[in-house]
């Protein structure tokens, strides 16, 4: 479904992923764990589609076309959907308007019909009450003055309506209490189908007890050092990143 | 000197061949005008080297001869009409074609008893003593030519006077159109709006171009709100992309009463609006929402002025401009705090979206307080599009150019969604979004 070859990106000329590879078959988990700065949302970004870090080599492949020529929109109607770590505050556009928008425009680009108001206001209410999400959050502005949790909660929801056939879910459990992981991964777990692939970037083993990965990455400075099953993650639990320096230096 | 002359040597010209035409007028208007005329040649038209025009030059207006409208018999039918007013407000509605009445397009009629609502022309004729007791005692002239101007020219408008205890349950609307094509026109517009204590009204004054060419409106607005009255003043300026647009809303507030004032531009080579209220009785409350798009080569520019004379007052203010193209604006906000105007609370903002490289913006908040127990804070900022945002806006699906429109919009909804008569707020939700989507960037 996805294969990453040699990519590289920099921003204001730092170069900050240095060659990943990467392939992710449809139906899969894999899980991306590293240390702070090491280039995690970075490599979520890049493969949303984000302008501000520019590509110096490699390439991707989603579905068998070339996914860095593809805007970010394209990406996003094509079935990639990224769950922010840190989701943008949209003053003035109500959250409702915004969901049902996105869908909407990926509706049409799939041939199906638009859904009206009140046909979204019902599969919205499905997807708050199954996310434990208080419905007055709908009527406000995009994200304006959630709380930590609740910013996460929205991205899950709006995973859940625009069923994407790649998530990549960026420390969507940080900042959420333990209830929360719990709900947010059964919510990620309803989306797991042979069909779909999901890419969650996570610090914590704990978010993995709950979405069994089928591959745990390491990126260290830039580089996928290590690659594993569920297993590497209780490790790096255990022992931290310093062992893996050596690795990277390589 | 002599430059100063060529320019305002034409207006005097036409001044001069009024003489026949107003021969009925009252004594007392002929006298107003006369003087105003006078001061209007001792101003001449202001240049940059006034604060107050500092960032707008006049000279576009100053360069073009403009002739005063002729009062015509428009050819233009009631179902024209509803077709051209962007604004489906229904009765009561005046009309002014050019700046002179237009009855075959009015409706006057209203339901609640001893509400006057006409043209002004008419009600010098009747001789109304409460017209002669308020018309230019607060739109002063004496330093402000446009207004000496305007003064000078006076001769119709809106006339409205609401007695003690009144509820308007239906806006008024007063639309001005404006014939654009041929010789290029000029008129001034002059607006009398009386509203008695306790009395509540909704006014929408609205411009509105019939053509693409060029001319020149220099209206004037008197609005006095008695005790406790509550007004909503809508001000709509949509006019041709090459007319010349400078208005004065001149409000007079008395004791706790409230004003609020709805200023939405959306077109001009060049505007410059003016909205001021005195807070002259206690406990007054004034609030001042404008909204102002400009793209292209247009130039917009709004000052307004909070005068806080008696204690216990309060105002607030926000406008915020969208700015396209090599498209240029002022925002300039004055406050005054009288000596006497102990625990004034007032607040004013202005937000500036630059959508092009090339639109500039000049803001500036001008306080003047002169009294030491108050409350008054001011901010102003100037932007773009937050690039974040758009890039949230892309990776659900939604285009570039949506996520754009869906911002830039969602920046002037601040403004629209306070609007709180129904039909207007409506209009404009689709007229802002169909306005910027004329925008290239
Ligand atoms: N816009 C930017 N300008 C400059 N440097 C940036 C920019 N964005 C990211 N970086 C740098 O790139 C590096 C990688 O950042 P990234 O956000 O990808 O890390 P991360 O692995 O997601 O970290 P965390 O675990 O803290 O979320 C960091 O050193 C960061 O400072
Ligand atoms: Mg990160």
């Amino acid at each position: 479904m996805l294969e990453i070859k040699n990519l590289r990106a920099s921003v204001d000329n730092n170069e900050i992923l240095k060659g990943i590879d990467l392939s992710i078959r449809a139906g899969e988990v894999h899980a991306i764990m590293g240390p702070n700065g090491s280039g995690k949302s970075t490599l979520a970004q890049v493969l949303a589609g984000r302008e501000a870090f520019a590509v110096t080599a490699g390439a991707v492949t989603y579905q068998g076309r070339d996914l860095l020529a593809m805007p970010p929109e394209e990406r996003a109607r094509e079935g990639i959907f990224l769950a922010f770590q840190y989701p943008v505050e949209i003053p003035g556009v109500s959250n409702l308007y915004f969901v049902r928008t996105a869908l909407n425009t990926i509706r049409k680009q799939q041939g199906l019909e638009e859904l009206d108001a009140m046909d979204f206001l019902a599969l919205a209410k499905e997807k708050m009450k199954l996310l434990g999400i208080d419905e007055t959050l709908m009527g406000r502005p995009v994200n304006e003055g959630f709380s930590g949790g609740e910013k996460k909660r929205n991205e899950i929801l709006q995973m859940l309506v625009l069923e994407p056939k790649l998530a990549i879910l960026d420390e969507t459990d940080s900042g959420l209490d333990i209830d929360a992981v719990r709900i947010v991964a059964d919510g990620v777990n309803a989306l797991r189908s042979a069909e779909r692939a999901i890419l969650v970037v996570t610090h914590y083993q704990r978010l993995l007890n709950y979405i069994i990965p089928d591959h745990v990455h390491v990126l260290y400075n830039g580089r996928l050092v290590k690659s594993g099953d569920k297993n590497l993650a209780l490790e790096l639990e255990e022992k931290g990143y310093s062992w893996l320096e050596q690795g990277a230096a390589a | 000197m002599i430059e100063v002359d060529r320019e305002t040597e034409p207006y005097l010209a036409s001044f001069a061949a009024l003489e026949e035409q107003r021969r009925g007028e009252p004594r007392w208007v002929r006298w107003l005008r006369e003087s105003a005329m006078e001061r209007f040649m001792g101003l001449g038209f202001p240049t940059s080297r006034l604060e107050d025009w500092k960032f707008t030059s006049v000279s576009p207006i100053t360069r073009m001869s403009f002739q005063l409208a002729p009062h015509r018999a428009n050819g233009l039918s009631v179902s024209e009409l509803e077709q051209l007013s962007f604004l489906n407000l229904g009765r009561p509605c005046l009309t002014f074609i050019d700046g002179h009445y237009s009855p075959k397009l009015s409706t006057p009629g209203v339901a609640e008893a001893g509400v006057r609502m006409g043209s002004l022309a008419d009600a010098l004729q009747e001789g109304s003593s409460v017209a002669q007791e308020h018309l230019g005692r607060h739109a002063l002239y004496t330093d402000q030519a446009f207004a000496a101007l305007n003064t000078a020219f006076l001769h119709d408008g809106a006339f409205l006077e609401v007695p003690k205890g009144v509820v308007m349950r239906a806006p008024i609307h007063l639309l001005f159109l404006f014939t654009a094509g041929g010789t290029p026109l000029v008129s001034h517009p002059r607006s009398l709006l009386l509203v008695g204590r306790e009395s509540q009204v909704d006014i929408v004054e609205s411009y509105v171009a019939l053509g693409e060419g060029v001319y020149f409106t220099n209206a004037i607005t008197e609005l006095v709100l008695g005790e406790n009255a509550i007004v909503n003043h809508y001000r709509l300026q949509r006019e041709s992309p090459l007319s010349f647009h400078v208005a004065t809303l001149q409000a007079e507030q008395g004791r706790a009463s409230t004003l609020i004032s709805h200023n939405i531009s959306m077109g001009g080579a060049l505007v410059r609006n003016e909205i001021n209220s005195v807070l002259s009785g206690e406990g007054a409350e004034c609030t001042l929402h404008g909204l102002y798009l400009a793209t292209g080569l247009q130039h917009v520019d709004n000052h307004t002025v909070i005068d806080h004379a008696r204690p216990h007052c309060s105002s607030r203010e926000v406008y915020k401009g969208i700015l396209d193209g090599q498209a240029s604006a002022v925002f300039n906000g004055k406050i005054i705090v009288r000596k006497d105007a102990q625990k004034t609370d007032a607040k004013q903002t202005n937000k500036n979206l630059l959508l092009s490289d090339d639109a500039t913006v000049n803001t500036k908040p001008q306080l003047e307080i002169y009294a030491d127990d108050v409350k008054c804070t001011h901010g102003a900022t100037i932007g773009q599009l937050n690039e974040e945002a758009v890039f949230y806006l892309r990776s659900r699906g939604i285009s570039r150019e949506e996520a754009r429109k869906l911002l830039t919009y969602a920046f002037a909804n601040e403004i629209v969604s306070r609007i709180q008569v129904a039909p207007i707020r409506s209009g404009l939700e689709e007229l802002v979004p169909r306005q910027l989507g004329k925008y290239e960037s």
